[in-house]
């Protein structure tokens, strides 16, 4: 229904109507992608660029993805159902054989990003990553922590990172339908989408696919279900996304690696 | 006292509609001129009104309804209307009381007000604690183990309902009316200052206003962090209502009906809607200028952002060009039920607050898709139409029965709450 006013609003403004058609597209889907993940493509692909994975992969160098999150980063009790385990699996699969892909993941828990962006220095020490997947702002909202001072906080996580020498993807909150009248998320994402823009460094926007799913039925994530059938199945959409996105991003796309 | 009964008689300072013939002459006058007593701005209800459907609305979850509220077309909201007529109308009933009465009672009826206010934000609270406890203790879905943290402070409910009281721990959507709280408290300082001159008083305003983002002033709440709307910054808004109310827009009136407004308003609408528009049609975003973006992102809501306020100018200044007080739609029945809304709006504002507060409870317990979504929403503003007409009904016969010593001037619901 979204779709459609949003629709008739562009064809209102006249001339708009192209970019407004590849917004229906639906994500083009190489591997058997679960009807449920689809998603358009603008929230798969990004501006900004991967250049550092896209050069690994070149290379024949192994692929190593650091995931930097929170207690929604990991399924309790079912880890490998989790989202980075998920992306994991489909980037193995989609990149050539000969690639090695390795994901770990490093659990902030109850951080704000403020928190988390000080460990950083130290983390990359230990790591050397190539992709830093950085997924923030559940723990700020929550808290209501200053907007602004949210927004610091990232862009300068995100140049520790970068200056280790890795690429860096952002990834937003979670849409939680349930707490929504109780925890206002979206000066947190704005802020976040600022810092991406400034920074030039790819936004993968849970927040926006998750609404999408929910909105289009796909998922009832108002279920008060106490089961992990639901937070797999989204887990796995989500990887699925993430492996698509940072693919896309950094241009490792079966078209490009023929050249 | 029915709509019908307050349309006559119209000196007031009208926002535009007043022409040259209106202005009198200024020689003696006060440095504020007030309307005649009795007559209602109907506009002024009007927009009022649905200032609380859109915000009903925008409390809900996104829903088709929701993309029938401005702030999908353009920087600024409902809050910002809402909190302009406040101003408006405050300044207006207690701004004569001041000068029939005198400052003391004046302040003393203020903080009447203030106090009906407060009860009510202290009673949606209240329900708020029990929608939040109710979630804490039946929803367990493993996805949302990390949001489930908002729950922590039921932990500590002795410091929370504290500060609660003391206005500093507002949950989400319960924000406007505190800052309603600290503005109507500070009415009674601006109306003195207006009285002595307004044009100062609103120039110390926006000194006000500019100081909060040169110093990056706020209010800090619990536990911790800063007030969602920073009273320091919206006053600009509630004071400049009360400077139009006073007479400041009988003044403005040839520069709203100058054509040159009208196409820099239009242009300005235009490109807002089309930023607005690049949020929704990311494609779009690719034809907008990176350095106009980095300029001018973050949009702040909290601080009541330069670029919200010039929108609302340029949305009023449009309004009250097309839209003239004599404008005979005011009065039909099809409007009538916005009006009504209007003219009661701290019930209301509470009563879309608790609705909203149901609503999503309602979607939460009984998972429905965009068709219940859309009932809920139109349900809501019927219990609020409902609700505004039975308040009417009753006030009218109240005022029958009761002494007809009580005038206009006296009527709390005229001052406008919310």
């Amino acid at each position: 229904m979204k779709a459609k006013v949003l629709l008739s609003l562009i064809l209102l403004c006249g001339g708009l109507a192209v970019p407004s058609a590849r917004a229906e597209d639906a994500a083009p889907a190489a591997a058997p992608v679960p009807a449920a993940c689809e998603l358009p493509s603008y929230l798969l692909t990004s501006e900004s660029q991967l250049p550092k994975v896209a050069g690994a992969v070149k290379a024949g160098k192994p692929l190593e993805i650091l995931v930097i999150g929170s207690r929604s980063t990991t399924i309790p009790s079912s880890e490998s159902s989790s989202y980075p385990a998920r992306m994991e699996a489909v980037l193995k699969e989609k990149l050539p054989p000969a690639e090695t892909v390795h994901v770990s993941v490093e659990l902030q828990s109850k951080k704000t990003a403020e928190e988390a962006a000080g460990t950083f220095v130290k983390l990359m020490e230990a790591k050397t990553p190539t992709l830093v997947i950085w997924q923030t702002g559940t723990v700020d909202a929550i808290r209501s922590v200053d907007p602004d001072d949210f927004r610091g906080a990232v862009a300068e996580g995100v140049v520790a990172l970068q200056n280790a020498g890795a690429d860096v993807v952002l990834m937003n909150l979670q849409y939680s339908p349930r707490t929504e009248s109780m925890i206002s998320a979206p000066p947190y994402l704005d802020n976040m989408r600022v810092v991406a823009q400034e920074h030039d460094v790819p936004l993968f926007d849970r927040f926006a696919m998750m609404r999408q799913w929910n909105d289009q039925g796909q998922f009832d994530l108002f279920s008060p279900s106490r089961g992990p059938e639901l937070a797999k199945q989204v887990h796995d959409c989500i990887g699925r996304a993430l492996a698509q996105f940072v693919i896309g991003a950094a241009h490792l796309g079966p078209a490009e690696q023929q050249n | 006292m029915t709509i019908a009964d307050q349309v006559t008689g119209s000196t007031i300072a009208g926002t535009a509609g007043a022409k040259p013939a209106d202005a009198k002459p200024r020689v003696a006058a006060p440095a504020i001129t007030l309307p005649a007593i009795g007559e209602r701005e109907l506009r002024l209800d009007l927009f009022r009104g649905l200032a609380l459907w859109l915000i009903f609305i925008d409390h809900l979850p996104p829903n088709l309804l929701t993309w029938f509220t401005i702030r999908n077309y353009g920087f600024s909201d409902a809050t910002e209307i809402f909190i302009f007529i406040s101003g408006y109308t405050a300044a207006f009933v207690y701004g004569r009381a001041m000068l029939e009465n005198g400052f003391v009672v004046a302040t003393a009826r203020i903080l009447r007000r203030v106090w009906q206010i407060y009860v009510a934000h202290v009673f949606l609270f209240t329900i708020f604690l029990a929608e939040i406890s109710y979630v804490a203790t039946s929803f367990e879905n493993p996805l949302y183990t990390e949001e489930m943290g908002i729950m922590d402070f039921l932990k500590q409910p002795d410091i929370t309902i504290v500060q609660a009281l003391l206005l500093r721990f507002r949950p989400v959507n319960m924000d406007v009316l505190p800052l309603y709280i600290v503005l109507m408290l500070a009415l009674p300082l601006i109306l003195w200052s207006m009285k002595w001159k307004p044009d100062v008083t609103l120039a110390l305003s926006a000194l006000l206003y500019a100081a909060t983002w040169e110093f990056d002033l706020y209010f800090s709440a619990y536990p911790n962090g800063f007030w969602a709307f920073n009273p320091l910054a919206w006053q600009l808004l509630f004071v400049f209502g009360a400077w139009c109310a006073l007479g400041g827009a009988r003044r403005m009136s040839r520069i709203l009906a100058s054509p040159v407004t009208m196409w820099i308003s239009i242009a300005y609408l235009v490109a807002a809607f089309y930023v607005t528009l690049t949020w929704y049609v990311p494609q779009l975003s690719q034809f907008m200028p990176k350095r106009l973006e980095q300029w001018m992102y973050p949009i702040d809501k909290t601080d009541l952002d330069v670029l919200r306020f010039t929108h609302f100018l340029a949305l009023s200044a449009l309004t009250v060009r097309f839209l003239p007080r004599e404008w005979p739609g005011l009065k039909s029945p099809w409007l009538r039920p916005l009006i009504l809304c209007g003219q009661h709006s701290l019930e209301i504002f509470c009563l879309g607050v608790f609705l909203a507060f149901a609503g999503h409870f309602i979607l939460a317990e009984v998972s429905g898709g965009p068709a219940m979504h859309a009932l809920i929403s139109l349900s809501g503003i019927l219990i609020m139409w409902g609700v505004a007409w039975v308040i009417s009904w009753y006030k009218r016969v109240a005022d029958k029965s009761g002494a007809k010593t009580k005038n206009a001037v006296g009527n709390a619901d005229l001052a406008g709450g919310g």
